[in-house]
């Protein structure tokens, strides 16, 4: 960890990047989280306009719905991190390779480009499909998303590491997740409800601070705590 | 039984009898008589049972915080049993603090449950206390369960305080105390309260606090016995 006198900064990056390529390209020759993202976004999407269809929802109920697909989704694929090591038995070989840190901040961005991939193909969706969904402060939405997605994706790379040790995976990562998340919902929620009225950057900047603050306290945690989830 | 523990049975039901008897009256001349509280009038006794097991709740939570860190630290599953110990207390009274909250909402707010930002609060502190325990059953080592339940409640620790804290402020509430109550028009313990009731209330708050410390302490005994006893089954066979 940082705190070990021989840290080397260069050595600790290669092996973060290097275990982030690593999971970039199995996941493009598998694209096993990818496709099951994509379908699991087209369902919920297609359940949420039949399920309003010759309704006049009202725009803050749809800036709520659009998190509730955003959450349900992250909660289907970014366990596979963690997961995937578990299930391939290649626990130890990491172990072996790389620091217990570089490694979380390996995942780490690979949740945060699977996050961000997932959340522009939601949006676009979502503003494409849902009739009366119109977002009028552009800047808002964009910096809700984006300080949205990076909480998300901090928050939810730890608990999967938590859960890859558990019994029983699938049903307990929203679980564990809800909790914590929660108030990163709200906070993104009230942000998406202001972008679609006339507000102007800073009617929003108690979400964009509470936003951010919750990223670094999050990762901050996550890195201090991850090496007694990671060593058994 | 210990000195101290009579002395909470007493204490508390001094407590009990003063806070359910003395009467509340508009303008009080005596010092056993309670002021009305405009809008809260006899409901404003809940005071006396209902914060002090929320603040006994956020205690008890603190404390499975500080043991799973001792754990983390010393590795020594007794600090452990202690962490997961007053998660379950601190579950029992958060239960017991939401349902009489629920039930004094009815009559004062008019429902049971109204998304008040202290309601929200207790809500996600309920989830985060059923969230625990579903991790923990769904380990079988000891050591590992230990570890990462520690590990999940100091996350769920350092999140926590964007509601406790943050989440009243920028929603008003109906909750006495909070922005959107006239009466307690500040920061969210700054009550106006008279002296005689802030003290029963203060006691009250000792009295729980000290009930949760003897209830912990026979917890933690029970589970030291049966770490005991499952040690010596395994040198035994």
């Amino acid at each position: 960890m940082a705190g070990d006198s021989k840290f080397n900064f260069a050595e600790w990056l290669r092996s973060a990047t290097g275990v982030f390529w690593k999971d970039f390209r199995s996941e493009l020759r598998t694209r096993y989280a990818l496709n099951a993202l994509v379908m699991f976004v087209v369902t919920t999407l297609s359940i949420v306009l039949f399920s309003m269809t010759e309704e006049n929802v009202a725009v803050d109920v749809l800036a709520g719905i659009l998190w509730v697909v955003i959450f349900f989704s992250a909660m289907s694929g970014l366990s596979r991190t963690f997961v995937n090591e578990e299930e391939r038995g290649t626990v130890m070989t990491l172990h072996l390779l790389a620091s217990p840190s570089a490694i979380f901040f390996g995942k780490l961005f690979v949740n945060l480009a699977l996050v961000f991939f997932l959340n522009t193909l939601v949006v676009v969706l979502y503003l494409l499909l849902i009739n009366g969904f119109a977002i009028q402060s552009y800047g808002i939405f964009v910096l809700t998303l984006l300080l949205g997605s990076t909480g998300l994706a901090s928050a939810a790379t730890i608990i999967a590491a938590i859960i890859a040790k558990a019994n029983t995976k699938g049903t307990l990562y929203p679980v564990l997740s809800f909790p914590i998340l929660l108030p990163l919902l709200l906070t993104v929620m009230n942000g998406t409800k202001l972008a679609t009225g006339p507000a102007s950057l800073s009617d929003a900047a108690v979400e964009f601070r509470i936003l951010i603050s919750y990223s670094v306290v999050v990762t901050a945690a996550s890195y201090l705590l991850f090496e007694y989830v990671w060593k058994d | 039984m210990e000195w101290w523990k009579i002395g909470v049975g007493i204490w508390l039901t001094a407590v009990f009898a003063v806070a359910l008897s003395f009467p509340i009256v508009p303008e009080p001349k005596h010092w056993y008589e309670f002021p009305v509280i405009p809008g809260l009038e006899e409901r404003a006794r809940i005071i006396f049972f209902h914060v002090p097991v929320a603040w006994t709740t956020v205690v008890a939570f603190l404390v499975a915080l500080w043991n799973g860190v001792k754990y983390l630290r010393t590795m020594d599953l007794e600090a452990d049993a202690a962490s997961s110990n007053s998660a379950g207390l601190g579950l029992l009274f958060a239960v017991l603090a939401t349902v009489t909250g629920s039930i004094w909402a009815r009559f004062s707010w008019g429902s049971f449950w109204n998304w008040d930002p202290r309601e929200t609060s207790i809500f996600v502190l309920l989830l985060i206390y059923g969230a625990y325990f579903a991790l923990r059953s769904a380990i079988e080592s000891e050591e590992r369960r230990a570890r990462l339940s520690a590990v999940y409640a100091i996350i769920a620790g350092v999140t926590a305080p964007f509601f406790v804290f943050i989440m009243p402020r920028i929603m008003t509430g109906l909750h006495p105390g909070s922005r959107g109550d006239v009466q307690g028009s500040g920061p969210v313990v700054q009550f106006h309260m008279a002296p005689n009731m802030l003290l029963v209330f203060f006691a009250a708050l000792i009295g729980f606090t000290v009930l949760f410390a003897w209830m912990m302490e026979i917890r933690l005994r029970t589970s030291r016995l049966e770490l005991h006893f499952m040690n010596a089954d395994s040198e035994q066979s």
